[in-house]
């Protein structure tokens, strides 16, 4: 089993006021993973450590045995777009973009090389059909966000990572979104880290991380 | 090309800001183009009818006046002076050529010039078809006069008394076209070229018509009764009726000529033999090289409010892509971090700001080209049949290279300040706000 994401003795906080403290994180790939917690508990700040949005104040990071760390500038950038997809809780798509230029451009971005089969195969398995040359504007609220799980699916990263996926959503939606998740990463032999305080998510996944609101 | 269709699409989500930065950076750019064209095509033309010509002869008066008649055959002639002392100047060693001018008369917008065929010599003129003329009433026209009037070889037409259209007709004793000029791209196209003696002799009958008013002579085709034309035709004896575009005295005595055109045989001459003439109290001197850099001084500074105007649209132009950008940006900040999460660089953020800045210039600009180009020949072939100036838009100047590279740095100039902002956008702070 390869590890995708190892973090140990991790810390990071805001003017000397502390908000992330872990000691040990490990996922593999196929693996689950819910990081829970109440709003402050430094959820969000720490998706964004594991995705080099941050710079950790001590620690490490590493995520396909790559030490984040040696990674600076642009070949950060690049590995992330490379080896992390990342669904936002609010989608996040380009407006100016269609669903299928927005895929694309994951694509593009992650430097692989455009497989059709791979964006017909999403828009399947999404239920996207038909919806390739329409605008995030013209989506609804579910449209959009299976859109947005395409987008972080299209290049086959070995890790997702997904904020809040569920939070504005009634439960069978949630529901469904929890599944289609776990069901894609899955079948992209994917890690899947989910940062949420939407209890729901319990359970769901493989195995839990709950962080506290640091004094 | 990701970068720039990701810039295309941007600018499509405003479309109406984009199409006005588009529209102002199109308006400026063809202004300049359009000066441009024709200020260079213009200064071409004066000094390309110019050449050959050291100094004009001609009575005292405005010497710009007398440059433009003589030289440019665009204005009234400031009077006639004798042959004879004209002529003591043409013999002078320092003279290579001297060329008798004698003006007064037109074949509808075209000028009729009595001379000599050594006037051929100066334009490099030749003839496509017929001969020089050699006798009285003979005429050569130019191409483009040949073309207008279509006249061709042993045509006969009856010529109008001043250098307007409109004057009355001298058709008791009509001209015949004996030759007809090749194109030579200058004044000389538009002209009908003549012996002084056609002049003279045209102009002798009038004043025999006149003497015997109502006599044997009638001006039939000018559509008024005989007993007026002749009162027109004695504008030389009746100070308070002038003819048609002529000074007053235009009367043709057979010692006078309007003008002369005159070439040094070495530049040394232009030292002293201009100071030499205008001593003489009937006479003036007058170089076109320095009467063209004065109109053309004239003409710059018309030209160049008109240009500071343009660039006046082109820096709106520019304000206007920079606020429409730099506006866009706060709305932007969660699509460019987005792009980092997704793999943007800072580097590909700046570029893709900067792109929509330069597409915006380089669509503005190109169509600016197009439309200033597109518009000089339009106006050219408008000119060229209403004032016989001959301007071309299909002409790729090598100041315009220059410009066009400029024009399009414009837009990257205007958007550097969003590309740095773009550059700086932190996106875990963004997404965190979102």
């Amino acid at each position: 089993m390869t590890t995708a994401i190892n973090v140990s003795d991790l810390s990071f906080g805001y003017g000397g006021r502390p908000v992330v403290n872990i000691e040990r994180c490990t996922l593999t790939r196929g693996q689950s993973l819910a990081v829970i917690g109440p709003s402050g508990c430094g959820k969000t700040t720490f998706l964004h450590l594991l995705a080099g949005l941050l710079s950790p104040d001590a620690g490490r990071v590493q995520l396909m045995g790559q030490d984040l760390s040696e990674l600076t500038g642009s070949a950060l950038d690049r590995f992330r777009g490379r080896h992390i997809g990342l669904v936002f809780q609010q989608f996040h798509l380009i407006r100016a973009l269609s669903v299928h230029a927005n895929l694309e451009l994951a694509a593009k971005l992650a430097r692989c090389t455009l497989d059709h089969e791979r964006f017909a195969e999403l828009y399947r398995m999404l239920g996207l059909d038909g919806l390739q040359q329409h605008k995030p504007a013209m989506l609804s609220q579910g449209q959009a966000q299976r859109v947005a799980i395409a987008r972080a699916l299209v290049h086959r990263p070995p890790i997702i990572m997904a904020d809040e996926p569920t939070s504005a959503l009634d439960d069978s939606n949630a529901e469904r979104v929890m599944h289609l998740l776990k069901d894609t990463a899955a079948a992209a032999d994917a890690a899947l880290l989910i940062v949420t305080h939407d209890q729901r998510v319990r359970g769901a996944l493989d195995a839990e991380l709950e962080l506290e609101v640091l004094a | 090309m990701t970068w720039l269709r990701l810039a295309f699409a941007n600018l499509c989500l405003s479309p109406l800001s984009s199409a006005v930065n588009v529209l102002l950076m199109t308006l400026g750019t063809a202004s300049i183009v359009l000066l441009l064209l024709a200020g260079s095509q213009l200064t071409e033309r004066m000094a390309r009818d110019a050449r050959g010509i050291d100094l004009v002869l001609g009575a005292k008066g405005s010497p710009i006046q007398l440059v433009l008649s003589a030289v440019y055959h665009a204005d009234t002639p400031t009077g006639n002076i004798p042959l004879q002392a004209a002529q003591r100047w043409a013999a002078d060693p320092r003279i290579a050529r001297a060329v008798p001018l004698s003006l007064g008369d037109s074949y509808g917008e075209f000028r009729i010039v009595g001379t000599t065929t050594d006037i051929l010599e100066i334009y490099d003129a030749t003839l496509i078809e017929g001969r020089p003329w050699k006798k009285s009433m003979e005429a050569v026209v130019g191409a483009a006069t040949a073309e207008a009037q279509s006249l061709g070889l042993g045509a006969r037409f009856a010529s109008s008394h001043g250098l307007a259209d409109g004057g009355p007709v001298h058709d008791y004793r009509p001209y015949e076209v004996v030759g007809v000029l090749a194109p030579t791209g200058t004044v000389i196209d538009r002209l009908v070229l003549t012996s002084l003696d056609s002049v003279w002799d045209l102009h002798d009958v009038d004043h025999v018509g006149q003497s015997r008013h109502g006599g044997l002579i009638t001006l039939s085709n000018s559509g008024r009764p005989a007993v007026q034309d002749a009162q027109t035709t004695s504008a030389n004896t009746s100070p308070s009726t002038p003819s048609v575009g002529l000074p007053e005295e235009h009367a043709r005595d057979r010692n006078d000529i309007t003008a002369m055109l005159l070439s040094y045989r070495s530049p040394i001459a232009a030292i002293s033999l201009p100071r030499l003439i205008n001593a003489d109290p009937a006479l003036q001197a007058a170089a076109p090289a320095i009467e063209v850099s004065r109109v053309l001084q004239l003409l710059g500074i018309g030209l160049d409010g008109l240009e500071a105007f343009a660039w006046v649209l082109i820096v709106t132009a520019g304000l206007s892509v920079f606020a429409a950008l730099y506006g866009s940006l706060h709305a932007r900040q969660r699509d460019l971090a987005t792009l980092r999460c997704l793999g943007a660089t800072r580097g590909e953020l700046m570029l893709s700001m900067l792109l929509e800045g330069l597409l915006l210039s380089v669509v503005g600009v190109t169509l600016g080209f197009l439309l200033g180009h597109v518009t000089m020949e339009l106006l050219g072939g408008w000119l060229q049949s209403a004032r016989g100036i001959e301007l071309t838009g299909w002409r790729w100047l090598p100041a315009e290279t220059g410009l066009l590279l400029g024009l399009f740095a414009v837009g990257a100039v205007a958007a550097a300040i969003p590309a740095v902002q773009a550059y700086r956008n932190d996106p875990a702070r963004t997404l965190a706000q979102s």
